[in-house]
């Protein structure tokens, strides 16, 4: 008779050596047994409608969290995103509202928050102040500037943008928002650059240890400052997304969307430390919070606070298991 | 005479004060009575006395942050939970018959104080017990908690109509107003327990090399358990100074953001976000400092507008003084020995290996 144990050795070391996709995999685990739970419970749910409605609905927050999975991967943060995204909704609205044309309006809505990142990045890394406190200047600068421009709600009532309000992109009966595919589009070109190129290699490095990187002969200053540039430049896309799904320009919009952003990115899987994570995972945790959203949405007796409870809940579940898996591996 | 400019210039406390000073003598520019201060209805009545009096509670969060920053972690929940402190307090008075009975107000003080603690006490097991980094440990409670407090306030605006309560907020004692005496005794308090027992020294010990204190002896799971608390029960008490300012609680928006601020606060006030040294009497003047900028904002006419501007660049300019990268570079000095390029990340990194 063989042991159990000898039987079960086997498995466990196939576990064990691909232990950084734990939190990922339990994360998928969790985004289908949540799905499936919902399905269960009310027949509409498993229309896979609802399932694309989340991504209509978040197309914005996954590019925003997109960016942010660069900052954290490098194992800084960006606290500013909430506001670059609003910043872009009021420039473009408010171009637009002078008669610029969108092809003009478009490239420079995006330059101005990717030179905002820039800006961020080059003083994080020259001057040696803290991610944390460089972006919440940033913060408080890019909504200074929406409250500059205007403290009402300006409507977008320009033919690009409502057109992208509008259309809808459809496939076997079942429908998604241009933003969709644009947030697609960068999830790819995110994973293509992190897993496929030198810089990607390099924000793992970072990410890994910034110190060892410098002595590799790594390009560290590029590198930092570029990741906080893409971030700029994804909160700005996903302004644009949120202005095509909004359709005007409000300094309060996207009010905390920074920390919706970091918890997708925790919840999908990446460490705050930074050094390990997949774009993927952030892919699953915007579903994940989106999911939770909707689930509370169906069930109707259940108010809207339970979202924040349940999420604070979900990020201690998640940040207990990467203990757990980092614990281990020791 | 040099030299004792060079202290002067030298000396922590130096850059924040000198900006304070500066702000309130350009607040003197525009409105030449800003620095005015009478007496009226028995009460001390001014723009000075405004400040203190609505910086109180930002003081009194940001004292919790510095022991907290001190032992090189961080609170990101002190907004939520003063959101927190105010809901439960003014739940339990609603709840009263007798709302203006000061037993009622106490236990409603007692109760709020509690439950902070406790959520404290949460705070520190994550960072102490389980060793998870502050900054997650802290988000997790930053965004659960403001939707506990909504939980507790229904999601509505809950009005009390306490005298008793209305005193922690917007009372006077001795001409004084409440809340400022309430926080100048806690924040002297903190200085006596820190700088005139160990307590101090051990509290950046630990934030200096944990395990190291600890294996010099120190406690250093208690010492950051109780940090926690005390920032969670600080947060509390700023929480009932704003609420009962305004006769309510509102889950929503007491305190929002708060945690920013007093983390500005912070480390304008020259503690550095690594850990192992803290100042309070620094933290105090970078409190003041961002009211008095808010204050200042109303005074002088600037448009509300721009408040954010205006702190995103003051922040910015406090931060880059401070900075030796910065004063390296711009006015061109030697920098003192060389920094190595030791980050929190990196120090947390040992803890926790990815």
């Amino acid at each position: 008779m063989t042991p159990p144990g000898i039987l079960l050795e086997k498995p466990l070391r196939y576990v064990r050596q691909r232990q950084q996709y734990v939190p990922l995999l339990a994360t998928l685990a969790l985004f289908i047994g949540m799905y499936g739970a919902g399905a269960a419970q009310y027949p509409a749910f498993g229309n896979p409608q609802v399932m694309l409605n989340i991504f209509v609905d978040n197309a914005f927050l996954l590019v925003v969290a997109v960016g942010m999975t660069f900052v954290i991967l490098t194992g800084g943060i960006d606290l500013s995103v909430g506001a670059v995204v609003a910043l872009t909704t009021m420039v473009s609205a408010s171009l637009l509202a002078e008669g610029w044309p969108a092809y003009l309006v478009l490239p420079v809505a995006l330059g101005i928050g990717a030179l905002l990142g820039m800006g961020m990045g080059c003083v994080i890394h020259y001057f040696e102040i803290q991610p944390f406190i460089v972006t919440l200047a940033g913060m408080f600068f890019a909504r200074g500037l929406c409250y500059i421009i205007s403290t009402d709600s300006i409507p977008i009532r320009d033919g690009f943008w409502t057109l992208m309000a509008q259309s809808k992109i459809s496939f076997a009966g079942y429908r998604v928002s241009p933003s969709v595919v644009v947030a697609l589009v960068v999830v790819l070109i995110a994973g293509y650059v992190l897993h496929y190129t030198r810089l990607g290699r390099n924000v793992y490095a970072i990410g890994g240890n910034q110190r060892s990187a410098l002595l590799m002969g790594l390009p560290v200053a590029q590198t930092k400052i570029a990741v906080y540039t893409i971030s700029g430049l994804c909160s700005a896309l996903g302004g644009v997304l949120l202005s095509f799904y909004m359709l005007s320009g409000y300094s309060l919009h996207a009010v905390g969307m920074e920390l919706d952003a970091i918890a997708a990115v925790v919840i999908g899987g990446t460490l705050l430390t930074g050094g390990a994570g997949y774009v993927f995972g952030t892919v699953v945790g915007v579903s994940v919070l989106g999911l939770i959203q909707t689930l509370i949405s169906f069930d109707g007796r259940l108010s809207s606070w339970w979202t924040k409870i349940f999420i604070g809940g979900l990020l201690f579940v998640f940040i207990l298991l990467q203990r757990v898996v980092s614990k281990s591996k020791r | 005479m040099s030299t004792t400019v060079n202290t002067i210039i030298k000396h922590r406390i130096f850059w924040p004060a000198a900006i304070l000073v500066l702000l309130l003598l350009g607040n003197v520019i525009f409105t030449p009575n800003f620095l005015h201060v009478e007496m009226r209805d028995g009460h001390l009545f001014g723009s000075l006395i405004n400040i203190l009096r609505l910086g109180a509670p930002l003081a009194l969060v940001a004292l919790g942050m510095t022991l907290v920053i001190a032992t090189g972690g961080i609170d990101l929940s002190v907004g939520a939970v003063v959101a927190i402190g105010g809901a439960v307090a003014c739940w339990w008075i609603v709840n009263q018959s007798d709302q203006n009975g000061v037993g009622t107000v106490l236990v409603a003080v007692a109760l709020a104080l509690g439950v902070a603690a406790l959520f404290g006490l949460w705070n520190g097991f994550l960072v102490a017990t389980i060793g998870i980094q502050p900054i997650i440990a802290t988000l997790i409670l930053m965004v659960a908690g403001r939707g506990v407090a909504q939980l507790i306030t229904e999601g509505q605006i809950i009005t009390v109509n306490s005298a008793p309560y209305k005193v922690i907020g917007g009372g006077y004692w001795l001409t004084v107003p409440a809340s400022v005496v309430i926080a100048a005794v806690i924040i002297v308090a903190a200085i006596l327990l820190t700088r005139r027992t160990a307590l101090g020294m051990l509290v950046e010990a630990v934030g200096g090399n944990a395990e190291a204190s600890r294996l010099a002896g120190v406690r250093s799971r208690r010492i950051k358990l109780m940090v926690y608390v005390v920032s969670a029960v600080c947060a509390a008490v700023a929480g009932l100074m704003i609420s009962s300012n305004v006769s309510s609680a509102d889950g929503n928006n007491a305190g929002l953001w708060m945690e920013l601020d007093a983390i500005l606060a912070v480390v304008i006030g020259g503690t550095s976000l690594m850990g192992g040294r803290f100042f309070i009497t620094g933290t105090v003047v970078g409190a003041l400092l961002i009211q008095t900028l808010t204050t200042t904002v109303h005074t002088a006419g600037i448009t509300p507008e721009t408040t954010l501007l205006f702190k995103a660049v003051v922040v910015t300019a406090v931060c880059l003084i401070q900075s030796p990268a910065f004063r390296a570079r711009v006015f061109g000095r030697r920098r003192p020995p060389p920094p190595v390029p030791r980050s929190t990340r990196e120090r947390q990194k040992v803890e926790v290996p990815a």
